[in-house]
């Protein structure tokens, strides 16, 4: 009956049903795009270190995150190829660059180098081209969300990287950029070249383990080894690329301070809402506390109603966050709305969670209740 | 042969209000409540009437003295305890029916039961039973928008009875109803407090001379005291040909 109670009470008034399904509607849709952000971001900021078939890292001291790479000398590679338990080491090759459009005009890209038959980082998702054709002598790859900002039409663009020019031979899709500044893949060699590097100079030494190597033990040993450069499994890394771009910078705080205030909003407007729908039953409770009903059943029908709110609200706030997603992915925005099943299963816990908190007052309301006021009316 | 009485009350005093404001609303009220009887309780506004039901009723604590209910002393028990006995033993029908708007006939009924704690296809039963008793077998998916005062007061009698309480308190329960509806309300309690099924003791707080010719007991209270007890004479038998005759009407309806 409680259910019941909560359900008719809930639907009795209309309008203000409304605005409770709105309150929870816009926290809801609010923080499922501020959250969508912020794992989009991340799984953007992570993608390329995810992507990378190493288990270790070796870079330059002070190395934040993957795009902003220092040059190290290549004698590193030598000497984790030499310490127990590597397999590999694969070099590469990070740097921020001016890209020269064919029309004039320059965009800064984040050139990568890395040989595909290394096996290290290879452009994923291709959609368009060959990777084998980046062995062509001018050859680049880049991402199709770029094509206008690169000012490139497709396969066979050209451009021009410190005065050489490139040539598009391939097209990805869905690799972007959290700096929004587009990654262009290319040849290891082709990139030490085209960036004007030594032929000792890499920026980063992709270490693959021997089959039974331990990731910490090598690491550690490596580190010994090698005193002058970082050396960082790949987890490490992924955490310290996420950490810059996401806290250093006050991105990943904008993002959870958006979600943390429609949290807030949705919680105000519900309690409110609740607050007034309780005051208006009021008699109603203090005639449930007359004939006997303990303050708990009470609590049950506010929280019932709470619940209910939050139910169907979850289910509008998320078909209308879904549809944002599905229209923003089509127009393949540079930064993606991402929507998880633990995202989703999340949302929902933090929509029961506003609508308990958004109940406090109207339980607090009730449980003041004085059951004799049943006489006075 | 006289019944043991299902609630005593014992030199029970109420202070209403604290310091300087303080009222002594109830000054030494002695009564107890027996099974079969329907007793009034009536006297003038201000004299106590409602403060005395709301002690009775286990929703008031009395300042100084005792009550018993159902062989329960109500002493020191706290708010959930008090509770806890309303739900059992009380019912409750009020000057304004208090129904719940959104419940049906058969909802607000089925309610008291939920908040007894019982459940399942018999409780919808049982809430079908009373309303059937209170001739409202043919109302029981209306809801109390759709139904008249009388009517809603007879959802209330239903409510009152279903759980079987000892008692039942009624706060002026023929107020708000006309003539017609207010007889037929008193002779529905008459008829409640007889049945030899379940008898409960029954108690109506009124100001309505209308409805003496039903009770078996009259209490009066003035400031706070009671101040005299009369027992119309022959009312058991008038009063239990009405509650007969009555169940048959009602009966016929549902």
């Amino acid at each position: 009956m409680t259910f019941i109670l909560a359900f008719r009470n809930l639907f009795h008034d209309r309008v203000r049903l409304a605005v409770t399904l709105i309150g929870i509607l816009f926290a809801i849709v609010l923080i499922a795009v501020q959250l969508g952000l912020y794992l989009g971001a991340r799984q953007i900021i992570a993608s390329t270190i995810d992507h990378a078939k190493g288990d270790i890292w070796i870079m330059a001291y002070g190395n934040k995150n993957f795009e902003e790479a220092q040059p190290i000398n290549q004698r590193a590679r030598f000497v984790a190829l030499s310490t127990p338990g590597v397999a590999a080491v694969i070099p590469m090759i990070t740097s921020f660059v001016d890209w020269k459009k064919p029309d004039g005009g320059t965009a800064t890209i984040v050139l990568v180098g890395a040989d595909p038959e290394d096996g290290g980082l290879v452009p994923w998702d291709l959609v368009d081209g060959d990777i084998a054709a980046l062995g062509a002598r001018d050859a680049v790859i880049i991402d199709k969300t770029y094509l206008e900002d690169l000012g490139a039409s497709g396969l066979g663009s050209t451009a021009q990287i410190n005065g050489s020019r490139v040539r598009v031979v391939g097209l990805t899709d869905g690799i972007r950029s959290f700096t929004t500044t587009p990654f262009v893949f290319t040849t290891f060699s082709r990139a030490r070249s085209l960036l004007g590097l030594g032929p000792d100079q890499i920026t980063y030494g992709l270490v693959q383990l021997a089959p039974s190597a331990n990731p910490d033990a090598v690491r550690a040993a490596l580190q010994e080894r090698l005193p002058s450069e970082q050396v960082l499994t790949k987890a490490e890394f992924r955490n310290r690329s996420l950490n810059h771009w996401m806290m250093s910078t006050g991105a990943g705080v904008a993002l959870i301070g958006g979600a943390i205030l429609g949290l807030i909003v949705g919680t105000v407007i519900v309690a409110q809402t609740l607050y007034s729908s309780t005051k208006d039953h009021l008699n109603e409770f203090a005639t449930l506390r007359a004939l006997g009903s303990s303050t708990g059943y009470i609590h049950k029908v506010i929280l019932s109603q709470a619940a209910l709110s939050a139910a169907i609200g979850y289910g509008l706030g998320m078909t209308i966050a879904l549809l944002i997603i599905y229209v923003t992915e089509s127009m393949a925005l540079p930064l993606p709305i991402v929507m998880t099943p633990g995202l989703a299963a999340l949302l929902f816990g933090l929509t029961l969670f506003m609508c308990a908190i958004s109940a406090i007052a109207a339980i607090s309301k009730v449980t003041r209740i004085d059951p004799a006021m049943v006489f006075s009316r | 042969m006289t019944q043991p009485s299902v609630l005593t009350a014992s030199n029970i005093v109420k202070d209403l209000g604290a310091g300087a404001g303080a009222v002594r609303a109830l000054k030494g009220v002695s009564l107890d409540l027996r099974p079969g009887e329907l007793t009034l309780l009536m006297g003038p506004s201000g004299s106590g009437k409602t403060t005395l039901l709301s002690i009775l009723g286990c929703i008031l604590t009395p300042t100084e003295g005792t009550l018993t209910l159902a062989g329960n002393d109500t002493f020191g028990l706290n708010a959930e305890q008090l509770a806890n006995l309303r739900r059992h033993h009380v019912g409750f029908i009020f000057q304004s029916y208090n129904l719940f708007p959104t419940l049906t006939a058969e909802e607000n009924v089925r309610l008291a039961l939920d908040v007894r704690g019982e459940r399942g296809p018999g409780v919808v039963v049982r809430a079908q039973r009373a309303l059937q008793q209170v001739g409202l077998g043919h109302r029981m998916k209306s809801y109390p928008g759709n139904m008249s005062g009388g009517e809603q007061q007879r959802v209330a009698v239903a409510r009152a009875i279903a759980g079987k309480p000892s008692v039942i308190l009624a706060d002026e329960p023929t107020a708000a109803l006309d003539s017609e509806n207010g007889n037929a309300v008193m002779e529905l309690l008459s008829e409640i407090a007889s049945n030899p099924e379940n008898q409960h003791a029954v108690l109506a707080v009124t100001h309505d001379p209308r409805t003496i010719k039903y009770a078996d007991r009259i209490l009066k209270i003035e400031d706070g005291r009671i101040v005299g007890e009369d027992r119309p004479p022959g009312g058991d038998d008038n009063i239990h040909k009405l509650s007969r005759g009555k169940k048959r009407k009602f009966d016929a309806k549902s």
